[in-house]
């Protein structure tokens, strides 16, 4: 992985070159996605659209629900092939591929699509070192891409755009981290000390870059609301100690913990911070805690009252535009199909279909041009809740609700997310109210 | 800032890299070979473990996994043995390539079997809640109950290898061995069998090692590079071949991570562990304790 390759550096030369080899055998043997083939039915030839995910490695929970959704979508546009605007119908056939949780793995899968593929658009998702890579090789190759599940300020300024000066081919809906600091606050009012200083938990990537940024991140944000950040610095992803960190949130009485570290190193921080007495009442934490899978990881009861944010929720009052289930439907399909809990990227891997089979409807010519002028004016009823990128806070951004949830321990053994905070998107009801946590 | 408490946690975390280097410096002190697939073997131990306790899972925690560990260390040494009586042995000779390019390609391919049979997730090793988050408040900080008992495993194996080394039978063969493989070899003593052994005890304490750090931490077909890193700068640091010099190597490095990150920023520990490693390449080559007698 990338971050490895940084750590090496005063490696021996044999050692080094050595990581490479190994890292590029890895690299040669995945990236392997399968390719769906849709049966006929339609009089065109079929649409190619390429679908990007982690789906191994440290990211893989984000992957958990693509095939089933991968399936669904397969088995639904054999039956509703899209009609063009020239009246033409076409069947739609998905290259779904594997970023094996690394940017540049991600990047390399993307090219393949666009070069050898010959994909109309792709399809992208999870984390900005996910989303980042995918557009910018769509951007440079002039193919359209449509990303989510990523907060916007990393995939948008994280990519070098400004508020004036967007991009051409590529387009993004999920929140933004004004969202995560309104509904974390809610959560930190309800649990924790009104004073009680902020420990940040930020690893040295564009997630949680894009969060520590000094102007537009969480430091300024926890400051406005008279608390203090208590920011240990950067680390890499993939620490096996992060006593540092849980001696400055200690020594310094933080009762909160936010952050967005990647999920096995939550893991390893919680399990040393119960090692090292560290007991915060709330600990608001995105990306790592986001899947009942990496909540069940933690030792024992440990997962109890964790908070995380709530982009997709099964009671969510919401449809998909495609097969007309509601989420809540949708999660049960899911649950029936897999076996497995719901998780929150199934909404989402459902809405970027919707978004691609709209597009591909809408759009005057299946152009890269035509294609992501229609994105830009683009207005839709999704599961994940309205999509609309004419009202967007940046060009090529569109904005979908968010609020806060809590881990509560089932009957089951597992964790149901339970909805706790929705203050900034009361569509959304709750399903109980934020509680510290017990130690 | 709390300086002493971070020394303290670089101690603990020194444990965890002796654990390590344990292996690869007795594999280095007795036949002179530098084991490049030492992390990738951690990680295959740490996958028994984790396949094994899921199979032992009726047990509960820690049941599953102490049983799992039980089978996992004597497969491992075994698997050890047969290693270097059947491909390492035929590797040495004068020039240190052959076996470091073999045990390279070891690597590569043990990385590559476990990313189509394991894939790409990281994986964790449980002993229960109660044991994994124990702790000792030492008054200036909070210490772990599990690392300290990784940091007491490794003074404990390193100290008795040592001891066993020093004083026993056993210790002076592999001692007269390693010196003089053809002379032991016309008193009746088969060298192959003595490396082999040897080989037995440091892949048994790999094994160990890549286990412990799977429940302190996390693992995935790729951690392999990062254990080989770490343990082969402890090495370094604390003199090639001595096993007391291992383990002061470790604390060395693991000391030297830890204050970084408390006085410096976390995201700094690695490259200044490194840096401290290259100083001591360039200025004391022979490491900390400079090895009189071998082992």
């Amino acid at each position: 992985m990338a971050e490895h390759s940084k750590r090496r550096i005063a490696a021996v030369a044999a050692l080094a070159s050595g990581a490479l080899i190994l890292s590029g055998c890895a690299g040669g043997l995945g990236g392997g996605g399968g390719a769906t083939e849709s049966p006929g039915g339609a009089d065109g030839e079929p649409i190619k659209i390429g679908y990007v995910t982690p789906q191994s490695g440290p990211l893989a929970a984000f992957g958990e629900a693509d095939a089933y959704v991968i399936d669904a979508m397969t088995a639904f546009f054999a039956e509703h092939p899209v009609t063009l605007a020239d009246g033409t119908t076409h069947p739609i056939e998905i290259i779904s591929k594997d970023t094996q949780s690394d940017s540049k793995t991600a990047a390399d899968v993307a090219s393949e699509l666009i070069l050898q593929d010959e994909v109309a658009m792709i399809l992208v998702s999870s984390t900005p070192d996910t989303t980042n890579p995918v557009s910018d090789t769509c951007e440079a190759n002039q193919v359209l891409c449509i990303s989510s599940v990523a907060p916007w300020q990393a995939y948008y300024f994280g990519r070098g755009g400004t508020p004036e000066q967007g991009f051409d081919y590529t387009y993004h809906f999920f929140w933004g981290l004004e969202d995560a600091e309104a509904v974390y606050n809610e959560i930190w009012q309800a649990t924790a000390p009104a004073d009680s200083p902020v420990g940040l938990l930020l690893p040295n990537d564009p997630d949680g870059n894009a969060w520590r940024d000094a102007a537009t991140g969480f430091p300024p944000f926890i400051t406005g609301e008279g608390r203090t950040p208590v920011d240990p610095g950067p680390y890499e992803n993939g620490s096996a100690d992060f006593s540092a960190q849980i001696d400055a949130f200690k020594n310094a009485n933080a009762n909160i913990v936010v952050g967005v570290p990647i999920p096995p190193d939550f893991t390893t921080f919680w399990t040393q911070a119960a090692q090292k007495g560290f007991h915060p009442t709330t600990a608001t934490i995105a990306k790592a805690i986001l899947f009942p899978s990496a909540v069940e990881a933690l030792p024992e009861g440990l997962g109890q009252n964790l908070s995380t944010e709530v982009w997709w929720h099964p009671t969510a009052p919401f449809a998909s535009s495609l097969t007309g289930e509601s989420a809540q439907e949708l999660a049960d399909a899911f649950e029936d199909a897999t076996g497995a809990q719901w998780t929150q990227p199934l909404g989402f891997a459902e809405a970027l279909f919707e978004v691609a089979a709209a597009v591909l409807e809408q759009s005057p010519s299946l152009s890269s041009d035509d294609l992501a002028a229609t994105v830009a004016g683009l207005q839709l009823d999704t599961v994940v809740g309205p999509v609309d990128w004419t009202s967007g806070p940046v060009p090529n951004v569109a904005k979908t609700p968010l609020v806060g949830g809590q881990w509560r321990s089932n009957d089951a053994g597992g964790y149901d997310l339970v909805v706790v905070a929705n203050q900034n998107a009361p569509e959304i009801p709750t399903g109980g109210t934020p509680e510290p946590i017990q130690w | 800032m709390n300086l002493v408490g971070a020394v303290v946690d670089g101690i603990l975390t020194g444990g965890v890299y002796a654990l390590f280097a344990a292996g690869l410096s007795y594999m280095f002190g007795v036949m002179r070979l530098v084991n490049l697939a030492h992390g990738a073997f951690a990680v295959v131990a740490a996958y028994l473990g984790l396949v094994l306790s899921g199979a032992f899972s009726g047990l509960g925690d820690p049941g599953a996994l102490l049983t799992a560990a039980a089978v996992t260390i004597p497969v491992v040494a075994a698997g050890g043995y047969l290693l270097q009586r059947f491909v390492l042995q035929s590797t040495l000779s004068e020039s240190p390539l052959p076996s470091l390019l073999v045990t390279f390609g070891l690597a590569i391919i043990i990385e590559n079997v476990l990313l189509v049979t394991m894939s790409a997730d990281t994986r964790k090793l449980s002993l229960g809640r109660g044991i994994e988050t124990a702790s000792i408040d030492l008054g200036f900080t909070s210490i772990g109950v599990f690392p300290l008992v990784i940091l007491l495993l490794a003074v404990v194996l390193l100290g008795g290898l040592s001891l066993v080394m020093a004083r026993t039978q056993f210790g002076r063969l592999v001692r007269a061995v390693s010196d003089d493989p053809a002379t032991v070899g016309l008193t009746g003593a088969d060298p192959r069998h003595v490396y082999a052994i040897a080989a037995a005890i440091a892949f048994g304490l790999v094994a160990v090692a890549g286990l412990a750090s799977g429940v302190q931490t996390n693992f995935s077909p790729g951690s392999g590079g990062m254990f080989l890193i770490f343990a082969f700068e402890a090495v370094i640091i604390g003199g090639l071949g001595s096993l007391w010099g291992t383990l002061l190597g470790a604390m060395i490095l693991g000391v030297v991570q830890s204050v970084t990150a408390v006085a410096l920023s976390p995201g700094y520990k690695e490259l200044v562990g490194h840096l401290v490693f290259l100083l001591f390449l360039v200025f004391l080559p022979n490491g900390i304790i400079r090895r009189k007698v071998r082992l």
